[in-house]
């Protein structure tokens, strides 16, 4: 028997926000649901949420859900979550964050936060009018083909959730849970990341360990070449996502930054994207780092 | 949670009472190995043959014909094992797509060791066609393996029949028979069955305890190689307390054979109840079928939510889901009767027992229509969606 938290049992016993929304003509709010999943697939999810168009607020937010306890207290997790959170606020709502709501889940069942996380995106592409297709398939070649998983999107989950082996994958986003035929693919593609990500590690520590033996701050060379290193290692997910970031330029502690989000032209999206790879670079390179988008 | 409600005796069952006081002086004061050579031991050498003997009289065999195993387990994989050893020249073998893991995935094993492997097809009963069996045999073919009944649908195979067609290209034939000893009768006296194996735990025994059955005259080669114990067949210090519990578990399933019928009309009661909820479907061979396993799938709601829901209750059964399997794939065996997702994710399965009572039957038909009428209402798929669904699954469908 799976070992739930109490709060999985809690919210599949007595879920939360379970049902649809209403249509409304009512000025200034729109209702709109985002679907993932299939009855093949033996869970999905159609998220429906109310939107205050002026503030892109989310006023309201609930879910169907066919699947497991696991999938239904996920759907009922992400929408308590989510009530009150601007559009933008919501896109950075990870599986994790679902996951972490429900105080963990079985590995072999992260795959059902993910599925919230997905319908949310679906839900809120769906009401900014991006062609979900164009987003969920984007560039990245199929991997697996039993259950429809594209590199990129096996990239997103290895990155975000820090996976390192294949049953973590398939736990995740099922790739490699049909017949299989693709593990060693998946297994070339997480010593990929991880090599990646190594790389980056190796020259970020390197170039600090040189300033500091200089005992001197970073010089604009090292900071221009420590940044384009941790923009590298951002820049699956997002391509993942359809976006993507480019070093424009770096003028003292100000990082400018091409930004392509996702969602296009959408200002405000690329303004959530600003502020996490900001985050990211503090974290990394200096904390005193100002990123700017330029266009 | 109240008392539980146990339905779910084709995956284990309770310990018959006598059966544990049978067994409990081979795990006090009767501790001699039975191997030895003083009387102490000696008696656990009589409390085997004893037990040999109740296991003979279940299967309606020989005492020189039952070999004890650990599990049922153990018992396939010496069979098959034994029966690719007798004709070694022979490398094609046949068995079906509904076994049980532990055949499936040996016989799998044996494809990349050069054998080629017949996985036998069924259809929307999870019956077998005999034409296509006899349409596989060839002379190169060592071995047919089957099922007798299948544990999650109950559906019977006509294994006398699947024998013949064995024994008529000099193939051995082997017979999963866990889910049937003790809710069949069996005589393997007039049978074309060369091997047979069966597993204590699913007939009131404990686990860790089984026997196979191999005839007399048969080329037997064992698969653990050790000291001389069950003359050779199966090295090993002997499970005494297990096997003196499987011994009196098969003379109690001898006697409480007569008893099927009331097990079969609870059954049919609890099934009847069943089908009255809305978009249910009986899977299986309801014509040949075990007596005490009903498989439904409820359509449009997924397995383990409703034994999550049942397990609230306190009622015990299991489901062919994928989320239940610890797979991302839903149930092999009903995968392989072509059933559709909507019914194949929703499907549950109620095995019952000799100690399953009316009173317990009517508990779950008194609960069961609100737990699939709740999930149901959270559920983003129902009947209205039908031909919608029908191209989503045809599209899934052709994946696997």
């Amino acid at each position: 028997m799976w070992d739930y938290t109490e709060k999985v049992l809690e919210l599949f016993y007595n879920p939360k926000n379970q049902g649809a929304i209403e249509a409304t003509d009512a000025a200034g709010i729109a209702v709109v649901f985002g679907e993932v999943g299939s009855i093949a697939c033996g869970d999905a999810l159609r998220l429906h949420l109310k939107i205050e168009v002026d503030t892109d607020k989310i006023l309201d937010a609930r879910f169907q859900t066919f699947g497991c306890t696991s999938a239904i207290a996920s759907s009922s997790a992400l929408t308590e979550i989510i009530k009150g959170l601007t559009l933008d606020e919501a896109l950075n709502i990870s599986n994790r964050d679902i996951a972490d709501y429900l105080g963990g889940l079985p590995e072999e069942k992260m795959h059902c936060s993910v599925m919230g996380q997905e319908a949310l995106e679906a839900a809120i592409y769906k009401y900014r009018g991006i062609e979900v297709e164009a987003h969920e398939e984007d560039d990245g070649r199929l991997v697996c083909s039993c259950f429809g998983v594209s590199e990129n999107r096996i990239r997103r989950v290895v990155i975000e959730n820090n996976l390192t082996t294949v049953e973590q994958v398939t736990s995740y986003v099922k790739a490699g849970g049909g017949c299989s035929s693709c593990a060693a693919e998946i297994e070339d593609l997480i010593a990929a990341i991880q090599e990646e990500k190594d790389l980056t590690a190796i020259r970020v520590a390197a170039e600090i360990a040189t300033a500091q033996a200089q005992n001197r701050p970073l010089t604009t060379v090292q900071k221009i070449n420590l940044i384009q290193a941790v923009l590298q290692e951002v820049r699956p997910a997002l391509l993942a996502d359809g976006g993507d970031v480019e070093l424009y330029d770096v003028n003292g502690d100000v990082v400018k930054v091409v930004l392509k989000g996702a969602c296009g032209s959408c200002s405000s999206s690329l303004a959530t994207l600003k502020n996490s790879i900001e985050a990211r670079l503090r974290e990394h390179v200096s904390s005193s780092l100002v990123v700017e988008a330029v266009s | 949670m109240s008392a539980v409600i146990y339905l779910d005796n084709n995956a284990t069952t309770k310990i018959d009472p006598n059966v544990l006081e049978a067994m409990l002086p081979y795990l006090t004061e009767y501790y001699g190995n039975p191997s030895s050579m003083h009387s102490f031991g000696g008696q656990v050498g009589k409390a085997l043959k004893q037990a040999r003997g109740q296991v003979a009289e279940l299967l309606g065999a020989e005492e020189s014909e039952v070999i004890f195993t650990s599990c049922g387990t153990e018992g396939n994989n010496t069979a098959i094992r034994a029966a690719l050893a007798a004709q070694p020249d022979r490398k094609h073998l046949i068995t079906t797509q509904v076994e049980h893991a532990c055949v499936l995935n040996l016989f799998k094993q044996l494809e990349k060791q050069g054998y080629t492997v017949t996985y036998l097809s069924v259809d929307r009963k999870g019956q077998l066609d005999l034409i296509e069996l006899e349409a596989a045999m060839t002379g190169n073919t060592a071995l047919v393996s089957t099922m007798y009944a299948n544990n999650e649908t109950g559906t019977v195979f006509p294994v006398e029949q699947v024998g013949l067609i064995a024994k008529e290209y000099g193939a051995t034939f082997h017979v999963d028979a866990v889910q049937v000893a003790g809710k069949l009768p069996l005589n393997l006296k007039t049978s074309s069955v060369d091997l047979m194996t069966i597993s204590g735990h699913k007939l009131h025994a404990p686990k860790g305890v089984g026997a196979l059955y191999v005839r007399r005259g048969f080329r037997f080669r064992p698969l653990l190689i050790g000291g001389h114990q069950e003359r050779g067949r199966r090295a090993g210090t002997e499970n005494v307390a297990g096997i003196v519990g499987l011994g009196k578990a098969a003379e109690l399933a001898q006697i409480h054979l007569s008893d099927v019928a009331q097990e079969k009309k609870l059954r049919d009661r609890l099934e009847k109840g069943l089908l009255t909820i809305s978009e249910t479907e009986i899977n299986g061979d309801r014509k040949n079928r075990l007596p005490n396993t009903t498989n439904i799938g409820f359509k449009y709601i997924e397995g383990e939510a409703i034994l999550f829901c049942l397990n609230q209750y306190g009622i015990c059964a299991s489901s062919g889901s994928a989320c239940t399997s610890g797979s991302l794939e839903p149930s092999h065996v009903l995968r392989a009767m072509g059933l559709p997702y909507t019914i194949l994710h929703g499907s549950i399965r109620f095995s019952l027992s000799r100690y399953t009572t009316e009173a317990e039957v009517d508990r779950v038909l008194e609960v069961m229509p609100s737990i699939i009428e709740r999930l149901r209402a959270l559920s983003p798929f129902n009947n209205d969606q039908a031909e919608w669904l029908q191209d989503r699954e045809e599209a899934v469908v052709g994946k696997f």
